[in-house]
Order: structure tokens, then sequence, then C-alpha cells
């Protein structure tokens, strides 16, 4: 008996019970679905979250000033305590060791003028290691010179989504435009940066001299002379990122003048870490709730032994047949084997486009990323045939154990 | 086939001649019991029977119910293995012989013909044929044309594509012994192959059976009917799980139509 002999033999026997075998197959269907559109979805946020990361800059930390934490239910949230000032990025860039870039980003917004066309964008007054610290290089024209921040020059360097709406097709290197009303002059385009972890767009930004920003842009009131808002520290790879965290905190905490035992009133953070963990929250998720799928697919396995057993009472006299004309119990165990894994993998094809095309709804329906690896399709059809496998064996066993004598007889 | 001929129209002429004497035995029972076991009783089913059935014969096997008859069948058909006794089956001996050697002596020795037919359902006639050829070791290539001869054999060369469920009784039986007959088989045991069957019908199937056993094969016929009997040419009867009658006689029926086709 060959194994095309058996195929035959079980599409026959399951065409013939159509409606029987549908119902039987819904467990499977059910459980292979929800194994695909878990899984694609919950892999797709994380290849989000990992695009994010990746967006941030590698090797850094970030520093603001303000507690986040809560302590004593007061909590005037960041940037309202001491801020961080150009005298801390000195003494950091001088006395923690691996710092090869250090930049500041003092943020504000505002109108942005091209001619005719108007536009609010995020202005942010940085320093020239901006672009190295976060990994976000000037595409085309130059980037700031320590002499730009001396000078605080009007000069900007814009992001993609700033140039998309300002200049369209234009080149915009080299043009003026007008930042909160004053003369400025394009010097530099951003590379593409995309979302940032919260969604927003960071390619919309205007990136202008610290010192300018300082001066002139973001209000003199609100702004102490000399600080430079969150800062961001790029260190080299063979620096351990917690190591320079402890050494920043007590170089702040002795600068700050903070008695041993009070409660800092900055931050530093490990972004990536502290993004990284969320992701793996979400992987641990994905999986749980794979793994419920999976009770599913149980589930799905017991109709089908349940139907197989069935099977194999009322097919009884023609297994006694087989077994007259000379099948052997091999024969029998694997045509009942062939059947139900049959069962299976037609409700794994199902449960498979089904998983697919939601999962594809979801991406549209709900703009959430969804990723379809080869490899879940590949695992949902193995579980299928895994199943078919394992639920099938019990009433296989059965009918090839049949005595030849008593199935022939019975009715 | 000619010398099988021979012997068969030889014994036909000077009957009653003992086939055993003329032809090596294919079945060869000696001390067989069968016994059952039914909660604390035990049922002895077959009792100690000896039996030696010659290559070429036709015989009868009759008595009541439970008087043993189809315990023998089932042994003689390779489906079960006596409890104590030796039975061979063309020389081997099932006592000794593994499952999947029994499975294999059924495929290729024995073909088995059932009163309720036993076709499969939403089957067509050339696939019903063609079945036990999917279990031969090795299995052969010509599937489909030697399922097409033995239809044509059996006169339904015309409605091989037919369903069960579009064939008349007799037609239905008719794909059995075709199905039985696929594996050249040296013995086609049949089980009250007539019981479900008409007079008419019964004697068609009887005649058919006459004929392929002057072709040279071993028929062996379980029937509780004396008419279907008389078409066979050695009786034996069963009783209480002993052989209590075994005749040899020129058969009484079916006798011509076998005799115009072996000459």
């Amino acid at each position: 008996m060959t194994l095309f002999d058996s195929l035959a033999i079980a599409w026959t026997a399951l065409r013939s019970n159509l409606l029987r075998s549908i119902l039987t197959t819904l467990g499977i269907i059910i459980g292979v679905a929800s194994v695909i559109i878990l899984v694609s979805v919950g892999s797709g946020a994380r290849v989000e979250v990992e695009k994010q990361i990746a967006s941030l800059g590698s090797n850094m930390l970030v520093v603001f000033s303000g507690s986040s934490r809560g302590m004593g239910g007061r909590s005037a949230g960041a940037g309202t305590d001491l801020p961080i000032a150009e005298g801390d990025v000195a003494a950091i860039r001088d006395k923690v060791q691996g710092v090869i870039a250090i930049s500041g980003q003092l943020n504000g917004s505002g109108p942005v003028v091209n001619g005719n066309t108007n536009w609010t964008t995020t202005l942010s007054g940085v320093h020239p290691d901006f672009a190295t610290v976060r990994d976000w290089p000037v595409r085309a024209g130059r980037d700031f010179t320590p002499q730009d921040i001396r000078a605080s020059a009007k000069v900007v360097i814009l992001g993609q989504t700033a140039v998309k709406q300002l200049f369209q097709d234009e080149d915009p290197i080299g043009a003026t435009i007008r930042v909160k009303s004053a003369p400025f002059q394009v010097i530099g385009v951003l590379a593409p940066k995309g979302q940032s972890a919260m969604g927003r767009d960071q390619d919309d930004v205007a990136l202008i001299p610290m010192t300018t920003a300082r001066g002139y842009i973001v209000g003199k009131s609100q702004v102490q002379s000399d600080q430079v808002g969150q800062l961001y520290i790029k260190f080299d790879n063979s620096t351990d990122l917690k190591d320079a965290q402890e050494q920043i905190e007590t170089l702040l905490r002795q600068r700050r003048r903070i008695q041993p035992g009070a409660e800092d009133n900055f931050n530093v953070r490990n972004l990536a870490e502290t993004m990284k963990a969320r992701t793996e929250v979400l992987s641990t998720m994905t999986y749980l709730l794979a793994a419920t799928s999976v009770i599913s697919l149980i589930v799905g396995g017991i109709g089908i032994m349940n139907i197989m057993l069935v099977s194999v009472t009322e097919r009884t006299r023609e297994i006694g047949l087989r077994l007259a004309v000379g099948a052997r119990q091999r024969d029998i165990m694997r045509q009942f084997l062939v059947e139900a894994v049959t069962l299976c993998l037609i409700g794994g094809l199902i449960g498979i486009a089904l998983g697919v095309g939601a999962a594809a709804i979801v991406a549209n329906a709900a703009d959430w990323p969804v990723v379809i690896s080869p490899a879940v399709i590949a695992l949902a059809m193995a579980a299928a045939a895994g199943t078919g496998i394992v639920f099938g064996y019990f009433p296989a066993r059965r009918a090839s154990g049949l005595n030849p004598i008593e199935a022939l007889r019975s009715e | 086939m000619n010398s099988v001929a021979a012997i068969i129209e030889a014994s036909q002429v000077s009957a009653p001649v003992a086939p055993q004497s003329a032809a090596p035995a294919l079945i060869r029972a000696s001390g067989v019991s069968k016994i059952y076991r039914m909660g604390d009783q035990t049922v002895r089913a077959l009792d100690d029977v000896s039996l030696e059935i010659a290559k070429g014969d036709f015989v009868a096997i009759m008595g009541a119910s439970g008087s043993g008859k189809s315990t023998m069948m089932n042994l003689i058909g390779a489906l079960d293995r006596p409890t104590t006794g030796h039975l061979a089956i063309d020389g081997r001996d099932i006592a000794t012989m593994s499952s999947d050697e029994l499975a294999d002596l059924r495929n290729g020795t024995i073909g088995f013909v059932f009163q309720q037919f036993n076709l499969l359902p939403r089957t067509p006639a050339l696939n019903q044929v063609i079945l036990p050829l999917l279990y031969a070791h090795p299995r052969p290539d010509d599937l489909e044309a030697r399922a097409h001869h033995r239809l044509e054999q059996v006169g339904l060369g015309k409605r091989t594509d037919h369903l069960p469920s579009q064939l008349s009784g007799g037609q239905q039986q008719r794909v059995a012994i075709a199905r039985a007959l696929i594996n050249n088989p040296k013995i086609l045991l049949a089980d009250e192959p007539t019981g479900a069957l008409d007079t008419k019908t019964s004697e068609e199937i009887m005649k058919l059976f006459g004929e392929l056993n002057a072709e040279g094969i071993t028929v062996i016929i379980v029937t509780h009917e004396p008419d279907i009997a008389d078409f066979a040419r050695r009786k034996l009867v069963f009783r209480d799980g002993k052989i209590i009658d075994d005749t040899e006689r020129a058969p009484l029926k079916a006798a011509t139509a076998a005799k115009d086709r072996v000459l």
C-alpha cells in the first residue's frame, strides 16, 4: 500500500462525510488561525519597538532634570527642577570615562516660514555632537560647527518632514527661511528617522545651535542662561553603561550639592534598556496568548480523535474486509493515521488562510504593524500535522488491532 | 491447466474417486482444536479435526449454526490460528506464522467471497476488484488491466465504473468474486455466497464457481443449504465441532457447465 493509496482512501472517506469532516476540523482551524494572528501581531509589535530602540541611538544615556520617582507624594514633573546646564555638560565630558559624544536638546516649538509656506514644527537647540549621539546623520549640506555655537549663528538643519512641508521638491540648502520671524539660513537636511517610541514624527523638526535657541528662540524669560534641556551622551563600545550611569549620578549629586540620603533632582536613563524591558513583556504576552491557542489545538485534537473513533466503529466491516484481502495491521494503522493527519492539515490550511487574512485586516484597520513570517506558518502546519498524529494514533491503533473475524461479522 | 482439467474430467467420469490420491493436499488439518473462552466457560468450537483437501477440489462445508463450520472456515481462511493441532495451507503451518505472514497468505493464496458481498460503499467496481492488489507484496503494475480481465471473466466487463448501489445483488456478488480472483488465488473460500440471493441468481453464481473450479481453483463453500452443496464434489458435514460426514461424488449440478468449459 503506497502513501498515495492511503491518501486516496482518506480523501474518499472524508469527502463522503463532508459536513462532519468540516465541523471536526473547526477546532484545528481556530487553533491554527489564532496562533498565526497572535504571533504575527505580537512579532510585528516587537519589530516596531526594536526599530524605535535603534532610532534612539546605541550606547547612549539620557540625563534630564527633575524627579520622576514620585516619593513623598510630590512630583512636579521632569524639567521643573534645577535644569541641566552647560557646566554639567563640560563636567561629564571631562570626568566620566568613555564619552565619545555629548549633546543637549532644548525643545520648543514655533512657526517656520518659507515664502508663502507656513509650518509649525519642533525647534530644538542642539550641540554639534547631536548627529553623532543620536546616530542621525546630516544627509545633505553640513552639520553645525563649534563656531556656529559660539556665535549663536542663525543657521538651521531641517528634518525630512519639515523639508517636505516647506520646500516640496526645491533644494532647501542655502535658502533663507524665517524661524519665529527671524531669518535663518538652511545649512543641512537630516536623514529620515521615523516615529519615536511615543508615536511622534521625529522628522518634523528644525535643529538650531544650542546658544541660538537659548538666547533667542525658546523665550528668554523661561530659560536659565546656560541650560541645555535634556542631555544625550554616547559612549564607546567598551563602556559599561551601568558604570557610566553611576559615575554621572555621583558627579551630578556633587555638582548639585545633594545631601547623602536626599533624593536626586535629575534622572539618568538608559532608554534602550527600558524599551527592551517593554519588548520582553510584549513577547511574553504574545507567547502566553499563543500558548492559549495551543489549548484550542488540543481541544481540536480531541475532536479529531473522537470522530476518528466513530469512523473506526462505523467502518469496522470495511476494516475486516481489508484485513481479509491481505492488509497488514500497519496498512490499516497508516490508513487511519493518514486520514487524521489529512483532516488536520486541511484544517491547518484553512486556519492559515483565516489567520493570515485576519492579521492583514488588523494591520490595515488598526494600523498595527504585523509580521507574517514563513516560520510561523510552517510551525502552524507542523502543529496541525502533529495534532493529527498524536490524536489519530489511538483510533488508528484500535482499527489496526481489530480481530478480522469479529470485524467482518459486525453490522 | 491441461493436467488439472484432465484430473477433473477423470474424476467426473470415474466418480467417486478420492481427489487426494490424484493431487497433493492443499489444505491439511491434523488434530485441530479451537477453544473459545467465554467468561468461565470454555467452548470447544472444533474438537480434534483432521482433514485433507486436495488441490482442484470443490468442497461444501455444511452444518447447523454452532457446528464449527464457520470456525473451520476462519482457520482455512488464515483469519485465525488453531488452539492446538496443525493446519497447513499450501504447505505452511499457520500456527507458526506471524500476523503479517498470515495477511500475505490471505492476500496471495486465498480469495474470500462473503454472504453480504462486503463491497466498499461509493467505490466503482474496478476499484473494488483492485483492492487486494494494493496490499500485495510486491505490488503489480498493471492493476487496472488485471481488474478489467477479472470483471470480464465474471461477465461484468461493461460495468467497471458502476457503484455497488447501481448493481443488482447477483452483479455485486460477481464483483466480489472478481475481487477474490484478482491475485490468482489457489483457494476460493466462500461463506454462504448465495445467502442473500434469489434462487435463480444463486444458481448462476454457483455455476460460476463450477466454471472457476474447472479451471483449477480449489473452491470451498460454507453453506447450510443442501441445494447449494449439491454443486460441490465433496460434502463435509460438521456437528459439535467434529466432522460427522465426508462424502465424495460427482457433482449433481453444474457438471455440464463445467464440462462445456473444459471441453
